[in-house]
């Protein structure tokens, strides 16, 4: 290789590391730093890490952050009550996703394109005014209530708004693309000459799916549920148009801290929480879209 | 016939919001979802919206926004894609590969706070930026959407073997030229399609943008936040369907294009066998 073009090369492969670096790694490396600090009433409202005494440095870390995180219960339960949401979330996700993955997957080729067109056409249009449309069906008021009151199914209006049940709704709706779209990619691969030798074996249509198709399509569930569950534990817009008053979600807690109170370093804390959580997810996520990206070669 | 009846119910459930909100918005009462038959379908909201100042100075900002992050974003997400598609095992790869993949699903509360941090400290240290606004923004945008573009440009270019590109250079093309003749021909669908997505995100993200905007850089998506926490307001329905009926559109035109596309590449390729019969 000659010399300009490995040249060319570094610069390639540069540019777009040395921005990232200073966009999107070095920015944690502040989060973390501030989450040992203590929160104060200056020009950053935070204590430096490092002060000097009698011109020595010496290193100031502060736990207070994180023990206050751990003293008051309004943090755990909305730390357990994100992971819950978005694990119930995800399986609803995967359990109306699945389905309908393999039916595009089992499509005549022309239908197929059409099928997938509709599946991401939602994604493109606005993710907040989606969220604001379930507000206008699931209301007291709502189209839902009404048109259940109007077959008579029901007699009071249902509270359906500031409930789970509308987090997991809104949840669902917004990330469905994000399940469905992996699980094609796989599916499509499938052998449907492997179902045929299963049927010759004489297994049922079901037995075929649960030992053939399901273990095939493990790849695919992982990546789609990932994607579904790890933003989903630090949403913020969907439960708080949608959600509960009483029962917050982390992200909101780590935006409240941070814009309410002006805690930077326990919003920091919290960031920090929510990282170490989602640390092993996000690596498995690396590494399946890893997979994905460089196996196809 | 299990599969196919959840996928048309699964369908409904993704047009059905969509839909309603489109119904609504044609709708006189300001009780959004009661239709008041004896006034409506009426075309009031869009009125309303054409001489909501709020609304268009925002709408103009995140365009403004958008086309410069989509830009910059696309630049800086093919050279990532090139990198990790053709330049085998660099050092640096696996720093590039795990910072490109993780913005797409880390939370955005947790990316919107690290570059307001950053943000701030920067200004500490060298006195820039000056305050947030549209440039903090654009920053932040340009740094998330550039994960997606790498994504699409790399998955392209994993497609298409390496031969073209090796024998355009065994033929003496300096890189520069095979990359302008041979791998930007090739992967400019993937960029066209980076691009739209990159503009499209940027348009819609809420809670990096508001980390990152200061006082009077609210974007579109902050001003309908703000409108929409605490009801529904009509006006925002009209707007939805506004937006709804130009990303259909885009889609279709961008959707004919690229069949077009298809259509040509499928006959130059015919008419190359036919010559070297």
């Amino acid at each position: 290789m000659r010399l300009s073009q490995l040249a060319g090369r570094r610069l390639v492969a540069g540019i777009p590391i040395l921005w990232l670096i200073v966009l999107f790694m070095i920015p944690f490396l502040i989060v973390f730093r501030i989450s040992f600090s203590e929160v104060r009433l200056a020009i950053p409202p935070y204590t430096p890490l490092i002060t000097w005494h009698h011109g020595s440095p010496s290193l100031e870390v502060h736990w207070s952050a994180y023990k206050f995180l751990f003293t008051d219960s309004l943090y755990i339960s909305s730390y357990l009550y994100s992971l819950k949401v978005a694990a119930v979330s995800t399986l609803c996700c995967l359990l109306l996703g699945y389905p309908m993955a393999y039916a595009i997957a089992r499509a005549q080729p022309s239908v197929r394109s059409v099928l997938l067109m509709l599946i991401i056409l939602p994604f493109w249009t606005s993710f907040l005014l989606r969220v604001y449309a379930w507000i206008g069906l699931l209301k007291n008021n709502g189209v839902i209530n009404n048109v259940l009151l109007y077959l008579h199914v029901i007699k009071e209006p249902l509270a359906l708004l500031q409930t789970d049940f509308a987090v997991y709704i809104g949840i669902v709706y917004s990330y469905l693309p994000f399940m469905i779209l992996p699980l094609y990619a796989n599916l499509e691969k499938h052998d449907p000459a492997l179902l045929e030798a299963a049927a010759d074996l004489g297994a049922r249509p079901f037995t075929a799916f649960r030992r053939v198709t399901l273990p095939q399509s493990l790849p695919g569930i992982l990546a789609g549920s990932l994607l579904v569950f790890i933003p989903a534990v630090g949403e913020y817009v969907i439960p708080t148009l949608l959600g509960r008053t009483d029962q917050i979600m982390i992200g909101r807690v780590l935006s409240d801290e941070f814009f309410e109170n002006r805690d930077w370093p326990v919003a920091s804390a919290v960031a920090i929480l929510i990282l170490l959580i989602l640390v092993i997810p996000i690596m498995l996520f690396q590494r399946a879209q890893r997979r994905e990206l460089e196996g196809a070669s | 016939m299990f599969s196919r009846t959840m996928l048309v119910l699964g369908l409904i459930f993704l047009y059905v919001p969509i839909l309603s909100m489109i119904v609504f918005s044609f709708n006189n009462s300001r009780l959004v979802t009661v239709w008041d038959a004896a006034n409506s379908p009426t075309l009031k909201w869009y009125g309303a919206l054409a001489h909501n100042g709020q609304i268009l100075g925002a709408a103009w900002l995140s365009i403004r926004i958008a086309l410069v992050s989509a830009t910059f974003a696309v630049i800086l997400g093919t050279l990532a894609g090139m990198a990790l598609a053709r330049f085998g095992n660099f050092r640096g790869r696996t720093l590039l590969a795990g910072m490109t993949t993780a913005p797409i699903v880390m939370p955005e509360v947790i990316t919107g706070l690290s570059l307001l941090l950053l943000f701030v400290a920067l200004s500490q240290l060298i006195g820039w930026p000056r305050g947030v606004g549209a440039v903090t923004i654009t920053l932040a945008h340009i740094t998330f959407c550039m994960a997606y573009v790498t994504v699409v440009v790399q998955s392209r270019l994993t497609g298409f073997d390496e031969s073209l590109e090796e024998a355009a250079m065994d033929l003496g093309a300096r890189p520069l030229k095979v990359f302008f003749r041979i791998t930007l021909p090739l992967i400019l669908p993937a960029i066209a399609s980076g691009w739209l997505l990159a503009f499209t995100l940027s348009w819609d993200d809420l809670v990096i943008t508001q980390f990152v905007a200061g006082p009077g850089s609210s974007t579109l998506p902050m001003v309908i936040f703000s409108k929409v926490r605490f009801g529904v307001t009509p006006d925002v329905n009209a707007l939805a369907t506004i937006m709804v009926l130009l990303v259909a559109t885009g889609i279709a035109i961008s959707t004919v294009w690229m069949r077009l596309r298809e259509k040509r590449r499928a006959r130059d390729l015919q008419l190359a066998a036919a010559a070297n019969l």
